[in-house]
């Protein structure tokens, strides 16, 4: 079927495609609505792994017992999105694939050191957020579903726009068997590392040790919310402060 | 080309033949002519034209009519076919929770999904489930005892 639609995209909830159709920022010769394949909804666990299925809504994965008693840091990010009928309508698949610079999943997939698996392959979250709205998704390529790896703790605090509640700058900061990770989303084009806090965490996880540390300005984005010195500042408060709540 | 659609809309089998771009919202307006949903920002922020979809407060100006396609729409014209208001619409004319009056169906049909899911709300949980309505006339402060009130009362009939 997206064979035959040469110019189609794929419909998740729809809560940001719909607003840019409206708009007339996209003009696809068919809409592919996903919203009747059940394999894409759901939630399971397999070993140490949580997998969201894509066209899982907020809401859902905000009240998901299983995510809340294996995840806290997820279920609060989904919980923190937009309003409730966006939850209610909104999809992990949809939000990471649109790849918006200020979208709190990002931060999620990257933090957390997340998979991507699409209907062709698997995809690191290192390697799947290449810009801004831009992913490493291929024409027709689909993402299935989202494989979470459980981390040792992991918390994510964004300071939100008031009106929209997207992240002027969203930090998640968690631990794994295997190192830290900080994401941050909101501040750049797209969600990304902050590898110097990482590896001084790596030495002493606490508050203090990322008090020398700063961002560079030149990469972040500047927009009537938010200087580009705001952000970084913004970093560096939210990051202490998600270090400080799982301490 | 138009495609047809069929749903239940406030408890009756309805079909219609809709270009696959038109808005539930529009949909509910002008094929039905139930003109109790608004469209106010039709940017997805105010909360207007929220209607409730298998049971779940969504914003019908950003979804498409044919996505209702074999689901349960209910609007503000679901809660009373009688000059007996429902309790929800009775606790906002007791509270003062309206003066135009244009954002209140929406609010009201995203109050009951909050009831819904969570009987007894405090008032921190109802001004943070109001984050998708928009009131530009009453300071949402009698918005929120109203639904507060309205609340209770469900809960007690």
């Amino acid at each position: 079927m997206s064979e035959k639609a040469e110019e189609g995209l794929f419909l998740a909830g729809g809560m940001t495609l719909i607003p840019t159709l409206k708009l007339r920022l996209t003009s696809p010769s068919a809409l592919i609505d996903l919203s009747d394949l059940a394999d894409l909804k759901g939630i399971r666990q397999e070993q140490n792994m949580l997998i969201i299925g894509a066209m899982t809504n907020h809401t859902q994965v905000a009240a998901a017992p299983e995510i809340r008693n294996m995840l806290p840091a997820l279920s609060d990010l989904a919980e923190s999105i937009g309003d409730p009928q966006v939850r209610n309508r909104g999809t992990i698949g949809g939000s990471i694939s649109n790849a918006d610079p200020a979208a709190d999943y990002p931060a999620a997939v990257l933090g957390l050191g997340a998979t991507v698996q699409t209907n062709s392959r698997s995809i690191d979250a290192d390697s799947f957020f290449t810009g801004l709205f831009e992913t490493s998704l291929k024409r027709n390529e689909l993402v299935i579903e989202v494989c979470f790896p459980i981390p040792k703790r992991a918390a994510y605090i964004k300071f939100p726009n008031p009106a929209s509640r997207y992240a002027v700058v969203g930090v998640m900061v968690a631990e794994h068997e295997d190192g830290i990770r900080v994401a941050v989303t909101g501040a750049g084009p797209n969600v990304f590392r902050v590898h110097e806090m990482e590896q001084a965490l790596e030495a002493n996880f606490s508050p203090e040790v990322i008090e020398d540390i700063s961002v560079s300005v030149d990469s972040l984005n500047e927009d009537v919310h938010a200087s580009a010195e705001y952000r970084a500042h913004l970093i560096k408060v939210l990051a202490k402060r998600v270090i400080a709540a799982i301490i | 080309m138009t495609m047809k659609v069929t749903l239940s809309l406030n408890g009756k089998l309805v079909s219609a033949d809709v270009e696959p771009w038109t808005l539930l919202v529009q949909l509910i307006r002008d094929h039905f002519g139930l003109t109790g949903t608004h469209v106010g920002c039709d940017t997805s922020q105010c909360g207007a034209c929220v209607v409730h979809v298998n049971g779940q407060s969504v914003k019908s100006c950003s979804m498409l009519a044919v996505q209702a396609e074999g689901m349960e729409v209910k609007t503000i014209e679901s809660l009373t076919s009688t000059k007996v208001l429902h309790p929800m619409q009775q606790a906002f004319k007791d509270h003062h929770g309206l003066q135009c009056g244009f954002c209140t169906p929406g609010i009201i049909m995203s109050a009951l999904n909050l009831v819904a899911i969570n009987p007894d709300p405090s008032e921190t949980e109802i001004r943070e489930w109001l984050e998708g309505n928009l009131c530009r006339c009453t300071g949402y402060h009698n918005i929120v005892k109203a639904i507060s009130a309205g609340a209770k009362t469900m809960k007690v009939s």
